[in-house]
């Protein structure tokens, strides 16, 4: 593999793993409050639909990601009552709302526009711009950190470089500032922050205001920035993905990044690799190449991960004693 | 586990509308029932559609039709319409194929049509396309307007069906230019892929990074990443099944067109004359039954020149001069 094939497979990486870094970071913020989001994957299909359907009906970009965001902020919602208010089974209410999104867009994107539950191709001004940044095509010609930065760094959909800011974001408010320090006291002894006077239901909603608003923003990406428009069941298992990324991370920020590019790197060198030649090996049969990210995630989590302890209190809803 | 229960919810509320919508088909007319991908896929199912709506506007006739939201619904749907006297009774799409050997079984007297499969019953008109033919065709477009001298093509999966367009493609382009490189990427493993745009992307963009500048995409849903990610390169793109030209007008080639609308149409044509046959019908070149789309949005794209050669390969083809190797007839391809 030369320099250049290098570059292009992680460029691919950056591209693929967007959409993970927002799930995985969005079902970081509610975890950690402890709230156990199973959801994220309906989340993503929902908000994915519902961006692609203002979208496409009002030819804005912007009022796609908008939509998205509130679908998404809706079945937060819907979470949060579910798991907080009623004190639910969490796991049973994220389920059920991954059940209600995959059928719901089917069935309304099927009444709607007559495609099979799809939404109607957009247009490049109802997509999410990509973004070049300054230079980038004077120096492109520069040998190897020229065209690293023209190819790499520079070129992605703007919701990229959005979800790469997050990472540090994260990692300061979880870790820096007190509303930080309460989330992770919340998820792992409610007790306590309630009995120092601080409302732990107001905490845990917030906490799922900004799971909604990171994985409406990842899963509007998957239909107006990577693809234009909303396809059948198009999440794909993202959700899923992610929160086996959130494990593999052990609820941090920066290794929740690293595993969410891991991820992204095995599905872009998937796409690489068919019907090439490797180097003393030959040519590998497609189905081997396509099972590589399966099998790879299967020997990472189950041989180089470790202990991974979750929050303490995730799962559990928080009865105050009277 | 998901999935049942949506199919099930789904069926319910379909179940519903199958009731209200059957109510103004009258006894005897045809229909149609789609398959998966809904009836304005700006495809298949949309030209199955525009065959019926071509008869039904010539002959003042009206059709039955239902979408199916999962394959639950296949043998319900289709029962329930020969039970109300519907006849004949189209299905395009393979995924069929089952449904129809059970129902049509059970209703000896009706007649039903399957389009892209074979089904050896009695009663049951089997219209098949010769894909590779037509792909052979595109394939020449491709390998003529490649100024790379690599050609990249993208099938959903690794399936019979979508190897065959494949390989008549690559035939083509190396009939033009032996020493061409055709770049062949699957973007799953499964049905599942032709849902796959973001996928298809990938893999588009994986072949034009690999300096492949025209790219053929096999991958109905999927297919709409392909062209996507080759018109935002400004590369070029060829459309499948129906005619693509228009999603992203200069960007896109040609399409290989399948003329499910004619076969639809002389179907139901042929069942008023009184001329329905219930045999294996094969649209090939010949019958011009597949083949490359020509219109005002790909005009500029196609010189004198590649109209010269495809239709002289269309006459080789037609009068038996060259033949295309079939690749489900060996499940290989010879180039």
């Amino acid at each position: 593999m030369t320099y250049v094939d290098l570059i292009l497979v992680l460029d691919s990486t950056v591209r693929l793993a967007t959409p993970l870094i927002f799930a995985c970071l969005a079902g970081l913020y509610s975890e950690r409050a402890g709230i156990v989001d199973i959801g994220l994957e309906g989340k993503l299909l929902g908000a994915a639909f519902g961006a692609a359907v203002v979208a496409a009906i009002t030819g804005s970009a912007w009022a796609g990601l908008f939509a998205g965001v509130g679908v998404s902020l809706c079945m937060s919602a819907i979470h949060g009552f579910a798991s907080i208010n009623l004190r639910g089974n969490q796991i049973i209410s994220g389920v059920a709302l991954n059940f209600l999104a995959a059928g719901l867009a089917t069935f309304l994107g099927q009444s709607w526009f007559g495609r099979g539950g799809n939404t109607p191709q957009l247009p490049s001004g109802a997509r999410i711009p990509t973004i070049t940044l300054p230079f980038a095509n004077e120096v492109q010609d520069v040998p190897y950190i020229g065209y690293f930065y023209y190819e790499l760094i520079s070129g992605h959909s703007i919701l990229s470089y959005i979800a790469f800011l997050i990472v540090p974001i994260t990692a300061f408010v979880l870790f820096r500032t007190r509303f930080g320090l309460r989330l992770r006291a919340v998820g792992e002894n409610p007790k306590a922050l309630d009995t120092a006077g601080i409302s732990v239901t107001l905490l845990r909603y917030q906490a799922l205001a900004i799971t909604g608003i990171l994985v409406g923003i990842g899963g509007a990406y998957l239909s107006i920035a990577q693809s234009a428009g909303f396809t059948n069941n198009m999440s794909a298992g993202r959700g899923y993905i992610a929160l086996a990324a959130l494990i593999f991370a052990k609820w941090r920020p920066w290794p929740a990044l690293a595993t969410c590019l891991l991820f992204g790197f095995l599905d872009a060198l998937q796409f690489r690799l068919q019907g090439v030649a490797l180097p003393g090996i030959g040519q590998v049969p497609t189905q081997a190449i396509q099972a590589l990210p399966y099998v790879l995630t299967i020997i990472l989590l189950a041989g180089f991960i470790g202990r991974a302890v979750a929050p303490k209190a995730a799962g559990t809803p928080y009865v105050k004693e009277r | 586990m998901t999935k049942t229960f949506t199919r099930s919810a789904i069926a319910l509320a379909a179940g519903a509308g199958m009731a209200a919508l059957m109510a103004g088909t009258a006894l005897a007319d045809p229909a149609v029932l789609y398959d998966g991908g809904g009836k304005f896929d700006a495809s298949f199912n949309e030209s199955t559609f525009n065959g019926a709506q071509r008869f039904s506007e010539e002959t003042g006739i009206g059709f039955g039709e239902f979408e199916i939201t999962t394959d639950a619904q296949r043998e319900q749907a289709m029962r329930q319409f020969a039970q109300r006297g519907a006849n004949p009774i189209l299905v395009p799409g393979f995924n069929w194929e089952t449904t129809i050997r059970t129902v049509a079984a059970e209703f000896p007297d009706t007649n039903f049509a399957i389009i892209d499969a074979v089904v050896d019953l009695p009663n049951v008109r089997s219209i098949v396309f010769k894909e590779h033919e037509g792909s052979y065709l595109v394939g020449i477009l491709a390998a003529m307007a490649s100024e790379t001298g690599t050609i990249g093509v993208v099938p959903a999966f690794d399936f019979a069906l979508l190897n065959a367009f494949a390989c008549g493609y690559k035939q083509g382009a190396k009939s033009v230019n032996p020493d061409i490189e055709i770049l062949d990427t699957y973007i799953g493993s499964g049905f599942d892929a032709f849902n796959n745009p973001g996928g298809g992307a990938e893999v588009a963009q994986s072949q034009l990074d690999r300096g492949a500048d025209v790219i053929f995409q096999v991958a109905g849903g999927a297919g709409q990443g392909v062209l996507q990610a080759v018109a935002d390169a400004d590369k070029l793109g060829i459309g499948v099944d129906s005619n693509q030209n228009h999603l992203h007008p200069g960007n896109v080639l040609t399409s290989m067109l399948k003329r499910v609308d004619v076969a639809t149409y002389n179907a139901f044509k042929d069942f008023e004359d009184g001329n329905w046959t219930n045999e294996i019908i094969t649209l090939g070149v010949a019958e011009e039954g597949v083949g490359p789309a020509f219109d005002e949005h790909n005009e500029a794209l196609i010189t004198d020149e590649m109209r010269a050669a495809v239709d002289e390969a269309t006459a080789k083809i037609t009068s038996g001069e060259i033949v295309v190797h079939d690749f489900r007839t060996d499940n290989s391809c010879p180039v």
